[in-house]
């Protein structure tokens, strides 16, 4: 199968073909401030490599930081309703009570707090009150508002409240975009309605997006279905994508994780992602990175959902070190290394000189750090040692030693020995690893829900069952299913036995 | 004399009740949100000394009760603590001086600040534990034989409980558990009322500083980039028992608690060695490769090793890279009375308590 993947970083913008196993064409463009020519350079280099007599593209996946960076820089964001569905509870903490200033702001959001939701078991809190509903969606209406967000107490375990809740708005806003928070988020009422929030905020842009990346496609005569990739290093059909924003959060150290299982065939490993600033640590598990279960601060805002489990350290090739306390980082002159840092005629002492006066890596004029003392060098390069070695042990999930793959742009910081690490690989091509993890990626189903009186079995089943139809919704074929992660906690104090059950699954795309 | 408890306290307080709840009593972050709403409000919160307190003094005990995973979802709302406190006033026909929290350790301690705030009331520098427990009957009110009743427990859709009488303070948490699962697992509960005497002679005293500024060196610690760990043995003058990195955890829901284990392979100094600790919805004993080397009441408190932040029952997860401290505990809790209340035994551990202090 012949595939394009494309990952949109903050610095580059890298492509790559491949068909089957096979990489036919890769590239690396910067980034450009409108993102769209940029993805245009490197869509028509990689797709210029098909003859007209070859076999067309299947598909093409796309990964984007574009969502990330409209919450980090509080622009491009559009305004949104919430209701909550939760009263008499939860009134003295009101939807966004919790978002800094400038982001609240650039939301403006008009905030409903209406009657109902539900109990741990599925009883009603109290009754919804539809009336309450009709009223807010009038004002919505009457404000001009399209995107709103419903949350719902428990709406985890009983969807009803945010169901019904969406049916009565739509009514009265027949072309309203409703993110309900039970499709994205877990328990935590205030995390899970911080998600829909800013995935509410994101519904003009990711619609803006999804055609813009469309129209680039048609301009390149490709005519394949297309994808955004995931947080969990999945794909979802872009028009589903452009829906839960979202989910493309993370995309990119995801996308460079599933590189790194793409490049070097492992499929349980620590890979550590070496960019110009700093550097992004994680966990490979069945070829996926490890999802974390706790809470991930987006732009300031607390969520809890699909995200990867990241450690970030301040190290990157163009960390600063201190030519007198030999102290690294945590600053860094960034996408200015060329000009800033000592091979480059700079006057900044960065990580790559020393990697450079070391005979690490060949870059910029290695005349211009021969007067390094070898004994500073040396001690640099130990110190960072002894920085990757610390982070990596703490994302480690077992006392065994395990393989840790480097990849990025800065990849010739890692050393060849790791205390903890089986062995550490360098790849090949490790700088378009995001790209190739983009191209190769697959579709998943999950649930993550409180089950109580059934038994465990009983529950991980139902879990099991729930997470696969999901995964089909989001376009994968039934018979490549795989169960990828089960997970059960007990519940304390609850009682009949109550557990919170979370299931993830994984399947191929399914084509027609 | 009261004092003010000025805003910027309110983080330092939360850090250090965190911490103080030995891996129990609830991220208290809903309540911090809570109480800085409040004081955005302007509203403010008076501390009064327990000593201060007259004998004939009327003082309101506060918890909020249930399932922390229910609180993240029914989110606690001040004024059912205001509700609790007030039904009380009126079931007693007295009003109340002061209101303390039942607990230090864990969101508990700020319940006081709460219902304080709303009903313009002095908190007590003092709590009944020292720390967090889960038991009714595991308090120095309880240790010290006194009333159990009456209490008052407010739900959020008007439904409200007196327990007028209980057999023992056992019974009391039978009864008083049983109504807050009812009603969704989560309730305000004004515990038994004490007087100002009653406060000075049982309460654990001046624990609202004691978790402010511990909560407070800690966040100066990592501030001035110092050990924050460090900081806290420093500050309490506890003891470090172990620091390595978290390889299992196992949970299991046995009569109303969280019960399970966490296991630690240890690192520098402690390397080769494992640390197993037993939870009870709090951490209970610490066995070194076996052998318990220390154990309520006694604190035991596991950090994060980077940040210094208290790690919980339930959220602590494989990989992370943990330091395990003893903190002392109130003396009261290591008498005879208190032993036989929180030490070992009471968790179901049939060994005898040896403090490491």
């Amino acid at each position: 199968m012949k595939r394009i993947g494309i990952d949109v970083g903050g610095t580059n913008t890298d492509a790559v073909l491949i068909d089957g196993d096979t990489i036919l064409s890769s590239i690396k463009v910067p980034t450009t401030q409108d993102v769209m020519s940029g993805v245009k350079a490197a869509l028509g280099h990689v797709s210029g490599q098909i003859g007209p007599s070859d076999r067309p593209i299947d598909a093409v996946m796309i990964g984007t930081t574009h969502f990330t960076n409209a919450v980090v820089e509080r622009a491009r964001l559009e305004r949104v309703a919430a209701i909550r569905i939760a009263l008499p509870s939860g009134s003295s903490l009101p939807p966004m009570c919790d978002w800094p200033d400038d982001l609240r702001a650039a939301v403006d959001p008009l905030i409903f707090m209406v009657h109902g939701g539900h109990e741990y078991d599925g009883s009603p809190l109290v009754p919804m009150i539809p009336d309450e509903i009709r009223e807010a969606a009038m004002k919505i209406r009457d404000a001009g508002i399209t995107s709103i967000a419903i949350s719902a107490v428990f709406s985890p375990l009983t969807t009803e409240c945010e169901v019904r809740a969406a049916e009565i708005v739509r009514s009265i806003i027949p072309s309203a975009r409703i993110t309900l928070s039970h499709t994205l988020g877990r328990i935590g009422l205030l995390e899970r309605e911080n998600v829909a929030l800013l995935n509410a905020a994101l519904q003009s842009l990711g619609k803006t997006t999804v055609q813009a990346f469309s129209d680039a496609l048609r301009e390149a005569s490709i005519s394949a279905p297309f994808f955004l990739t995931q947080n969990d290093g999945t794909v979802a059909l872009a028009d589903v994508a452009a829906s839960n924003p979202v989910h493309s959060f993370a995309s990119g150290p995801t996308n460079s994780m599933r590189g790194a299982t793409f490049l070097t065939g492992l499929s349980d490993a620590m890979v550590i992602d070496v960019g110009g600033t700093t550097s992004d640590i994680g966990c490979l598990v069945g070829g996926f990175p490890r999802e974390a279960n706790n809470i991930v601060h987006v732009g300031g805002v607390r969520t809890l959902f699909r995200m990867p489990d990241l450690l970030p350290i301040a190290l990157g090739g163009g960390t600063i070190i201190d030519p007198h306390t030999g102290k690294i980082g945590p600053r860094s002159v960034g996408y200015r290394i060329l000009s800033e840092a000592c091979v480059f005629g700079g006057d900044t002492l960065t990580t790559s000189d020393v990697a450079v006066a070391a005979g690490l890596i060949d870059m910029g004029d290695r005349d211009l750090v021969k007067d390094l003392d070898p004994a500073f060098v040396a001690a640099s390069l130990a110190r960072i040692r002894d920085m990757v070695a610390d982070s990596f042990d703490q994302m480690k999930t077992s006392s065994d030693d395990v393989p840790l793959i480097a990849v990025g742009g800065g990849a010739f910081l890692i050393p060849e020995r790791i205390g903890g690490a089986s062995e550490v690989l360098r790849v090949e091509n490790a700088g378009v690893a995001n790209a190739l993890g983009a191209a190769m990626a697959q579709v998943s189903g999950e649930v993550d829900q409180v089950f109580s009186g059934v038994s465990r079995d009983e529950a991980l089943s139902t879990a099991e069952a729930e997470a696969q139809n999901a995964a089909i919704a989001s376009g994968a074929s039934r018979e490549s299913l795989k169960t990828l992660e089960v997970e059960d906690i007990p519940i304390a104090y609850l009682p009949g036995g109550a557990r919170r059950v979370r299931v993830r699954v994984i399947g191929d795309i399914a084509f027609n | 004399m009261l004092q003010e408890f000025p805003e910027e306290n309110i983080e330092p307080l939360a850090t250090g009740a965190w911490i103080l709840g030995t891996g129990g009593g609830g991220n208290p972050y809903i309540s911090t949100l809570n109480l800085r709403r409040l004081y955005a409000e302007g509203r403010r919160v008076q501390i009064i000394d327990p000593m201060d307190l007259a004998d004939d003094d009327m003082v309101a005990v506060v918890s909020l009760m249930g399932a922390p995973l229910v609180g993240q979802e029914r989110l606690s709302d001040p004024a059912q603590l205001a509700r609790a406190v007030e039904m009380m006033e009126d079931y007693l026909g007295k009003p109340f001086r002061a209101i303390m929290s039942v607990e230090i350790g864990g969101s508990n301690a700020l319940s006081s600040f709460l219902a304080g705030a709303m009903l313009d009331r002095p908190v007590v520098n003092a709590d009944a534990m020292g720390r967090a427990y889960p038991e009714a009957q595991m308090t120095s009110f309880a240790i010290g034989n006194l009333p159990m009743f009456p209490l008052s427990l407010v739900d959020i859709r008007d439904n409200e409980v007196i327990v007028t009488r209980a057999a023992s303070w056992k019974w009391m948490e039978r009864i008083s558990r049983k109504v807050c699962t009812e009603v969704g697992s989560t309730a305000a509960t004004c515990k038994a009322p004490r007087t100002g005497r009653e406060v000075k002679d049982w309460g654990i005293h001046y624990t609202v500083t004691k978790a402010t500024e511990l909560g407070r060196a800690v966040i100066d610690a990592r501030a001035r980039h110092d050990d924050p760990v460090q900081a806290v043995l420093d500050h309490e003058g506890g003891k470090q028992l172990f620091r390595g990195k978290v390889i299992d955890v196992v949970r299991e829901t046995t009569g109303g608690f969280l019960r399970g284990k966490t296991v630690i392979e240890g690192i520098d100094t402690d390397k080769g060695s494992q640390l197993e600790l037993a939870f009870q919805n709090e951490w209970a004993v610490a066995f070194r490769d076996g052998a318990p080397v220390a154990m309520t009441p006694d604190l035991l408190c596991l950090l994060d090793t980077v940040s210094g932040g208290a790690i919980g029952t339930e959220s602590v997860r494989y990989g992370q890279r943990v330091t395990v401290v003893a903190l002392p505990a109130p003396e009261l809790l290591t008498s005879p009375a208190g032993i036989a209340a929180v030490g070992p035994r009471a968790f179901g551990y049939n060994i005898d308590f040896k403090s490491v202090f």
